[in-house]
């Protein structure tokens, strides 16, 4: 009877661990589960943005209506994935021949930190083909990261200055706005090119 | 004879100090430097080149400088599941005993940060590159235009 007790008490403790681990598991396990960027494909990629043009003037997604388009995000202190991918949309232009012109190729900064408006357009020159440079303020920025849910994220330095992880692909979007297609940045010229053309309806 | 042995003397004595000084910092050699143009108001560009190490040690390229940008780093850059990340490598980057280390679009590049003027196609940059082993060394960067995937003329 005297060690009956302890013995109660000893499981009842068992119990209450046993609960606490399975809520912590929980918890952990949903935490992981938020933290991937979301990548299913059901999800719209596109809708309402405005941001600011080369020459400091608003620009919303309504100026886009009625032509198809291409558009990439990122900024000009990107090494590589930056000219590549606007690069490859200049030449897929170039393949397209006549239909080249049928769709708008569209950058946008998300760097309003280091890219002014006006430095987004002499950047987007540089490439020998129109491109709509654009960035916006950082709630601008937000609000287009979030419309085609981007993977944004600034990453700072050990001198205070930061860079910025960047989701790589390009979006093609139809007349009307609404999601065609991605390329990948890996992802075979002709292959690209064949998005290209279903997006221009060539 | 005589004649002959102070000629030899002094053929030797001319070609020693050419030794001496040749030996300690040639064992880098820089291949390929360029940099990719930069727009008017553009915050920073980036470097490439391949450094040739022929020494039995490896060496280290611990920092650089040039006189365009206020900095210049030396970063890393990679692709990981469909979004780009760059890193500086405060610590510099190895190029290992007897071989080559490519600094290349997707990967390794110096980066020239703070910009006092765009770096133009046609042009020339030089930039202070400082090895661990090989010292200082001052080399000339080649601009290129944005649409060039590699410096001209050595496209694949």
């Amino acid at each position: 009877m005297s060690d009956w007790l302890p013995r109660i008490r000893r499981a009842l403790w068992l119990v209450i661990w046993a609960a606490m681990a399975l809520a912590g598991g929980v918890l952990l396990f949903r935490q992981y589960d938020a933290a991937p960027p979301p990548a299913a494909s059901d999800i719209p990629f596109g809708g309402h943005f405005t941001l600011i043009d080369r020459h400091g003037q608003p620009f919303t997604d309504a100026k886009l209506k009625g032509r198809p388009f291409a558009i990439f995000f990122g900024y000009t202190r990107c090494p590589d994935v930056c000219p590549t991918s606007l690069n490859r949309m200049a030449q897929l232009r170039t393949q397209l021949g006549a239909d080249g012109n049928k769709f708008d190729i569209v950058f946008v900064s998300v760097d309003p930190d280091h890219d002014s408006p006006q430095t987004v357009g002499a950047y987007v020159d540089l490439f020998g083909t129109p491109i709509i440079g654009l960035t916006g303020s950082t709630a601008q920025i937000a609000e287009i990261t979030k419309a085609y849910h981007l993977y944004v994220a600034k990453v700072p330095q050990a001198d205070g200055d930061f860079t910025i992880d960047h989701t790589a692909a390009i979006f093609l979007m139809g007349r009307n706005g609404e999601f065609v297609a991605m390329i990948d940045h890996q992802e075979d010229q002709n292959m690209a090119l064949a998005k290209l053309r279903q997006l221009v309806g060539a | 004879m005589t004649k002959n042995f102070s000629r030899l003397t002094l053929a030797t004595l001319l070609t020693i100090p050419a030794i001496v000084q040749a030996a300690p910092t040639r064992h880098v050699t820089i291949e390929q430097p360029w940099a990719r143009e930069t727009a008017e108001g553009q915050a920073a560009g980036g470097g490439f080149m391949t450094i040739v190490n022929t020494a039995r040690q490896s060496d280290q390229l611990l920092s650089a400088s040039a006189p365009v940008a206020r900095e210049v780093q030396i970063h890393t850059m990679s692709m990981d599941g469909g979004v780009m990340r760059m890193r500086h490598l405060p610590e510099g980057v190895t190029v290992p005993a007897k071989g080559r280390l490519d600094l290349k679009p997707g990967g390794l590049h110096i980066m020239f940060i703070g910009l006092k003027e765009p770096l133009r196609r046609g042009t020339h940059v030089p930039v202070t590159l400082n090895f661990k082993n090989a010292g200082t060394m001052t080399v000339d960067f080649s601009v290129q235009p944005i649409t060039a995937a590699l410096p001209m003329g050595h496209g694949q």
